[in-house]
């Protein structure tokens, strides 16, 4: 059940040239600037737009092969579609919105399967519902739902969350995490924002005027100082959860040591979370009496200096950090690639996303 | 309804109920012209013309051509005398004809600007959870244009109601039979001292028009309210 897509088509001036592939279980995400032509490449996965040249095989399906003239519309595609806009059917209650595409699938879930995913994705009080009475988030929730049910082979997000404002966003944000780690279909996922792909992706796919730029591991694409997408981020770890620490922290284990955490969740569980470079300290000897929760031991292996900042790549155990100091700072430490150090983190900022 | 005389009602009655037959027996047509004038096709506004002759064409045109074409010694109209036993000249059947005719354009105008006024994304989302064209006709397309297709038809319903020029050329003027509303205050008009008569029909006249426009108007707020979700 994985994506494979190479697609070429012309709009005017706008030329799109990429191939890439989606693993079967997952979030890949078209990650680039408006006009890097995600939408595009979602409009052709979808069949909504049928390229000028190219072959897209979803799940070992060829929907298109321009070479042996196949196109499969989209109305046989079986890609669930979840726009920025929602477009949901203004003259449907909630209910029949969602039921639109379970009704056409042609092996619908089982009744106890739309309870569960109404459950999962809080819809129980929207059924009666009309469309125009929702929120931003709701409507989100119920495009995400009608296209699940149509039990798609691919799911595509186009943006589902560029319409709405910051706290909308990080009401759907957990919702889509969720989604990723029970649902076992290919989703791809387009977005402009580094942080809901930080969040959200396993693959990466960076685009750029129309072209794939890289192709990678969230970690490869968005972690490290020189990686492909220009983005600065602190560390990117995926950490499973040890459980409640007696001093009421979360501790959690990733590759390279544990860190202790503010927000509480279910032991075991896995946790991706985020740390800002400006949150990042470096020590060079091992600290003592002060606040911060988490001390790790690393080494530095890369650094970039602008008139007043430096920017510090730390490797501790699997994980890469990047910790932005002043130039200043860093020239004081004497520190150099191979210079070991002490990394200081506190427990606020390490962002699991929604705290 | 004592302030109407019985030859009064038996007018608004026939009235009414021609201008419900044209309405109803075309609406399907209009929905059909209007689907088909939004898409682009070779000789559109060849089409386009056509059926908006009926608005520009002076009234007593149309019906002088339709007395040529199914009057019963005409071509159309002898054969479908002939054939199924159709007469329309003089007949309230071929009074709704000429008021079907007559009001096609208002008809089809308004389902296109409702058909126009469509977000075409709605079209795409319901393909992507796999239906197809004619599902969609029913499903999406038509749903959303319905309250363009009542405002049309009763927009048409209140033209119809107004008919004179096409309808007395011909079916000519029969009391009981063609003469409806209009036709009545023209007879009324004709007789010394009927001036009170045509006054009562024509505020009658002023009064449906009224009504039927405000519901009009009306559904189409109330659309325009439900798409904005």
């Amino acid at each position: 059940m994985s994506v494979e897509a190479r697609i070429w088509h012309r709009t005017g001036n706008f030329t799109l040239d990429v191939a890439f592939d989606a693993p079967a279980g997952g979030v890949t995400a078209l990650f680039g600037p408006s006009g890097a032509g995600k939408t595009s490449i979602v409009h052709a996965l979808a069949g909504l737009t049928r390229p000028d040249r190219g072959r897209i095989v979803i799940a070992g399906t060829v929907v298109l092969d321009t070479d042996k003239n196949i196109f499969m519309p989209a109305e046989r595609r079986r890609t669930g579609m979840v726009f920025q806009d929602a477009r949901l059917f203004p003259h449907m209650s909630v209910e029949n919105n969602l039921l639109f595409g379970w009704r056409r699938a042609p092996h619908p879930v089982g009744t106890d399967e739309i309870a569960r995913l109404v459950r999962l994705l809080g819809l129980e009080p929207l059924l009666r519902r009309a469309p125009r009475n929702l929120s931003g988030g709701e409507k989100a929730r119920v495009a995400l739902g009608r296209a699940l049910l149509a039990a798609p082979q691919l799911l595509l997000l186009d943006e589902p969350l560029a319409s709405l404002d910051a706290e909308r966003r990080q009401e759907i944000l957990p919702w889509l995490e969720r989604l990723r780690d029970i649902a076992r279909l290919p989703m791809i996922y387009v977005s402009h924002a580094v942080d809901e792909v930080a969040r959200l992706a396993d693959k990466v796919v960076l685009l750029r005027q129309g072209r794939v730029v890289a192709q990678g591991s969230a970690f490869d694409l968005l972690t490290g100082l020189s990686n492909p997408s220009g983005v600065l981020l602190g560390a990117l770890i995926d950490t499973v959860v040890v459980g409640p620490r007696p001093d009421g922290l979360t501790e959690l284990a990733f590759d390279g040591g544990r860190l202790a955490a503010l927000a509480w969740t279910q032991a075991g569980r896995s946790l991706r979370v985020r740390i800002a470079a400006e949150d990042i300290l470096i020590a060079r000897s091992e600290p003592q009496g002060i606040s911060a929760n988490n001390v790790l031991k690393a080494k530095v292996t890369a650094l970039r200096f602008t008139e007043t900042l430096a920017d510090v790549e730390l490797s501790a155990g699997a994980a890469r950090l990047v910790a932005r100091i002043t130039a200043a700072s860093a020239k004081r430490l004497e520190l150099a690639p191979g210079t070991e150090i002490f990394a200081i983190i506190k427990s606020m900022a390490v962002d699991r996303g929604d705290a | 309804m004592n302030f109407l005389t019985p030859d009064e009602i038996t007018a608004l009655l026939l009235s009414l109920k021609i201008s419900s037959v044209a309405v109803g027996a075309s609406l399907p047509f209009a929905v059909a012209a209007a689907l088909l004038l939004g898409r682009r096709f070779p000789g559109k506004t060849l089409v386009d013309g056509i059926v908006h002759l009926p608005l520009v064409l002076p009234p007593v045109a149309v019906g002088f051509i339709l007395l040529m074409l199914l009057g019963t010694r005409a071509g159309l109209g002898a054969l479908l005398l002939h054939w199924f036993g159709i007469t329309l000249v003089f007949r309230w059947t071929g009074a709704a004809l000429t008021s079907a005719i007559i009001t096609f354009p208002f008809q089809v105008r308004a389902i296109r600007l409702a058909l126009e006024a469509q977000d075409k994304g709605l079209g795409e989302a319901a393909r992507t959870l796999g239906a197809g064209r004619l599902d969609r006709l029913f499903n999406i397309t038509l749903p959303l244009a319905l309250p363009g297709l009542a405002a049309g038809a009763i927009t048409a319903f209140a033209a119809s109601l107004g008919e004179f020029g096409a309808i007395i050329t011909f079916v000519s003027n029969i009391p009981g039979e063609t003469r409806t509303l209009p036709l009545a205050i023209y007879t009324a008009l004709q007789m010394p001292g009927g001036e009170a008569e045509a006054a009562r029909l024509s505020a009658l006249s002023i009064l449906l028009a009224l009504l039927f426009m405000i519901a009009a108007q009306w559904l189409m707020r109330r659309a325009a309210a439900r798409d904005e979700a």
